[in-house]
């Protein structure tokens, strides 16, 4: 995936870098990890050979093999020490390899991570993050596919971030591990190798800002993700029908900026959510919600949503594609909204 | 290899073993060297498909493993069940997946034992008693002791055998269900494959103590085979497979081997995480195939010839499968909202 020009500029300031996503991320570990020594990286074969998509190549080498640590294949267990570390003083960062592994922590996560500083009447803090992926059409079928960061988002207590480019990979993912609650943070494994401009000295996202990745007047996309690229491309393909098409990144659904996503719908008055979470129940309903409740009377026409096909993803290529929002169906969806199908 | 201790942990007796395999007809395990060689030609088809780009995603190869699921569904009827993992050719024709299908399955087509809905890591079929490959590692535990409790509640002297490697020994669920399968004596086999490595870890340094000393601690009945010798692995399953036919309660089998390749087919550059030598160790010396082809000619029931036209029939068997697969047609779009709910 090449990297839209209009998503994420960074600061004009300063030396800016092409890296990839992957290497956002292992700048950011990096370089929280040096600043702070309570920071350490758990998961499965995160050490030496740097998970299965390489993300953390190099980091055992300056770290060592304390705190880049290989762990047995034990979801729950390494969330459940990680969140009892995180409530005495140190700052993991669990590296769940699949989105669709979150199940087998979920107790931990949910139950246990989320609640823990509610619960004791705010004496315990958990500074965790978890750390995995999400996204469909790699053709690794229902147990590998799945994006479910609705389910996290649905849990108070709970931050989650799902950055869609380098630059804000590296500033959200540093945010999250300053930050003193749980972060679960999502990662598109098939944007790992997608690269853009990452500045060259330290900077930090803030968790709860959304970005208008693409200025538009005609209609509001709100996506997030690897949609984020997906509006992107189909707000160009509009753009030549003489609809502009503003793309709205919330960059975390846990805080969300609703502010940000009701003005630009207020703005142009007509909008749609995109995710690659299931439609039914999702991130989109929220947010249609959201702008629902918050620019009714600008509206011209109802909000739509566009997320994953309720069905297990399947893992032949030739039904794949059919779950998943693609240019081509976010922008028939954005014509028939301005009355142009 | 590890060994393991402690009393309970057994090695079939000589006796009993020698008793079990001298039952068996000596064709039989022509046989059981085509089914063997079948799994070892029809993955390296896996591997080449992949490496053309005519396989959508990756593959989890089972060279070197072929014994293991072959000895243990040699044991088994064709009613009984078993439950697979990512790694899950072996056992799918091991218990009966005919190639084509499979191959099918494999790229997506509908002709495929799932309509191409599952792929690889997914290959179910309930007419052979299998109840499907898993990409969950461990996620399979309940699932096959269920069907063994299942099977117990319904009177049908079948029994399930669940097969997983040594890295679900990290799941949790795991013990949960090997629990419940001693308390109420279920028919399950626990078949752990011991290939010594989770993905690019070691096993010793994601396993405490003893393998075999955690089913042991349930009180499960504990055998530790060379998963290389198709004839050990055979005589223990038996032996497991009678005890719980006849309500004897589960077997936890660990079998010691190797997969030759990668972790998955794109695993190629291997040396961070284990040697050449090593993996050269295990294909020149403890090859599955040669150990059950040097004793059937040393044992005369098999001349040169007839390793020559057993290997041109699976070939054959195996070439034609993979092009019924690649000429097959994809599914119908309209499929993809098909079998959400029953
Ligand atoms: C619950 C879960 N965690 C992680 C993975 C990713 N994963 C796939 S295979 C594998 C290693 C499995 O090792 P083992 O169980 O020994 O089987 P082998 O691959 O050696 O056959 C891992 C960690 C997974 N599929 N499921």
């Amino acid at each position: 995936m090449s990297m839209p020009e209009t998503a994420a500029t960074p600061p004009a300031t300063g030396a800016v870098r092409e890296i990839t996503f992957g290497q956002a991320i292992r700048e950011a570990l990096a370089e929280e990890m040096r600043r702070d020594p309570r920071v350490f990286i758990i998961g499965e074969d995160v050490a030496e050979a740097g998970t299965p998509f390489k993300v953390l190549s190099g980091l055992v080498e300056e770290f060592g093999r304390e705190r880049v640590i290989d762990s047995p294949i034990s979801e729950a267990g390494i969330t459940g020490l990680a969140t009892g570390a995180a409530m005495t003083g140190m700052r993991p960062v669990v590296d769940i390899m699949f989105g669709d592994f979150l199940t087998l922590a979920m107790d931990q996560i949910a139950n246990q991570a989320a609640k823990v500083h509610y619960m004791s009447g705010g004496k315990l803090k958990v500074p965790l993050v978890v750390r995995t992926t999400l996204g469909a059409t790699r053709r690794s079928a229902a147990q590998h596919s799945q994006s479910l960061h609705a389910w996290v988002s649905h849990v108070p207590g709970l931050k989650v971030a799902l950055p869609s480019t380098p630059y804000d990979a590296k500033g959200l993912l540093k945010s999250a591990i300053r930050d003193d609650s749980p972060v679960v943070f999502f990662e598109d494994k098939m944007m790992y190798t997608m690269r853009g401009g990452v500045p060259a000295e330290e900077y930090t996202i803030p968790l709860g800002v959304a970005e208008v990745k693409r200025p538009g007047g005609d209609i509001t996309i709100v996506a997030t993700s690897s949609m984020v690229h997906v509006a992107l491309a189909a707000a160009e393909a509009l753009a030549a029908e003489g609809i502009s098409a503003e793309v709205v990144d919330p960059r975390t659904t846990m805080p969300l900026d609703t502010e940000t996503i009701i003005e630009s719908a207020r703005k142009t008055g007509r909008a749609m959510v995109v995710d690659e979470g299931y439609e039914r129940y999702g991130v989109t309903a929220e947010i249609a919600a959201v702008i629902a409740e918050g620019a009714f009377q600008y509206l011209d026409a109802p909000v739509r949503r566009l997320g994953a096909m309720h069905v297990p993803i399947p893992f032949s290529p030739v039904l794949e594609d059919l779950t998943v929002p693609t240019p081509e169906t976010v922008a028939a969806t954005a014509r028939a909204l301005c009355g142009r199908a | 290899m590890a060994k393991a201790r402690g009393s309970r942990v057994q090695r079939p007796t000589p006796a009993r073993e020698h008793e079990v395999l001298a039952s068996v007809p000596r064709d039989q395990w022509l046989a059981v060297y085509t089914q063997m060689l079948t799994i070892r030609v029809f993955e390296e088809h896996v591997h080449d498909l992949w490496r053309r780009g005519k396989m959508p995603g990756l593959a989890h190869l089972y060279i070197g493993q072929e014994a293991v699921a072959v000895g243990v569904c040699q044991a088994l009827r064709p009613d009984d069940y078993i439950t697979s993992t990512h790694r899950g050719h072996g056992h799918c024709l091991a218990k009966g997946a005919a190639a084509d299908r499979m191959f099918a399955e494999l790229l997506g087509k509908a002709a495929g034992y799932c309509r191409g809905k599952g792929g690889s890591m997914h290959i179910a079929d309930p007419e052979t008693g299998n109840l499907g490959a898993n990409a969950i590692v461990a996620g399979s535990a309940g699932i096959a002791t269920g069907a063994a409790l299942s099977a117990k509640m319904r009177g049908s002297a079948q029994v399930a055998a669940c097969f997983f490697g040594e890295g679900a020994l990290g799941q949790g669920v795991l013990y949960e269900a090997m629990n419940m399968a001693a308390l109420w004596k279920l028919p399950v086999i626990y078949v752990c494959e011991n290939n010594l490595y989770n993905e690019y870890t070691h096993y010793a340094e994601t396993t405490a103590g003893e393998m075999a000393a955690r089913s042991a601690a349930f009180a499960i009945s504990t055998t530790e085979v060379d998963g290389q010798d198709v004839r050990a692995v055979y005589a223990a399953a038996h032996a497991a497979v009678q005890r719980a036919r006849q309500g004897g309660g589960p077997t936890f089998l660990l079998c010691h081997t190797y997969r030759f390749h990668g972790h998955h087919v794109g695993d190629v550059d291997r040396s961070y995480y284990r040697s050449k030598e090593e993996e050269q160790q295990w294909r020149s010396g403890r090859d599955p195939l040669r150990i059950l082809a040097d004793w059937l000619r040393a044992q005369g029931t098999a001349q040169p010839d007839d390793f020559e036209r057993i290997e041109r029939s699976v070939r054959a068997l195996v070439e034609a499968a993979v092009q019924f697969a690649l000429s097959a047609p994809y599914p119908e779009a309209s499929e993809v909202h098909q079998d959400v709910y029953a």
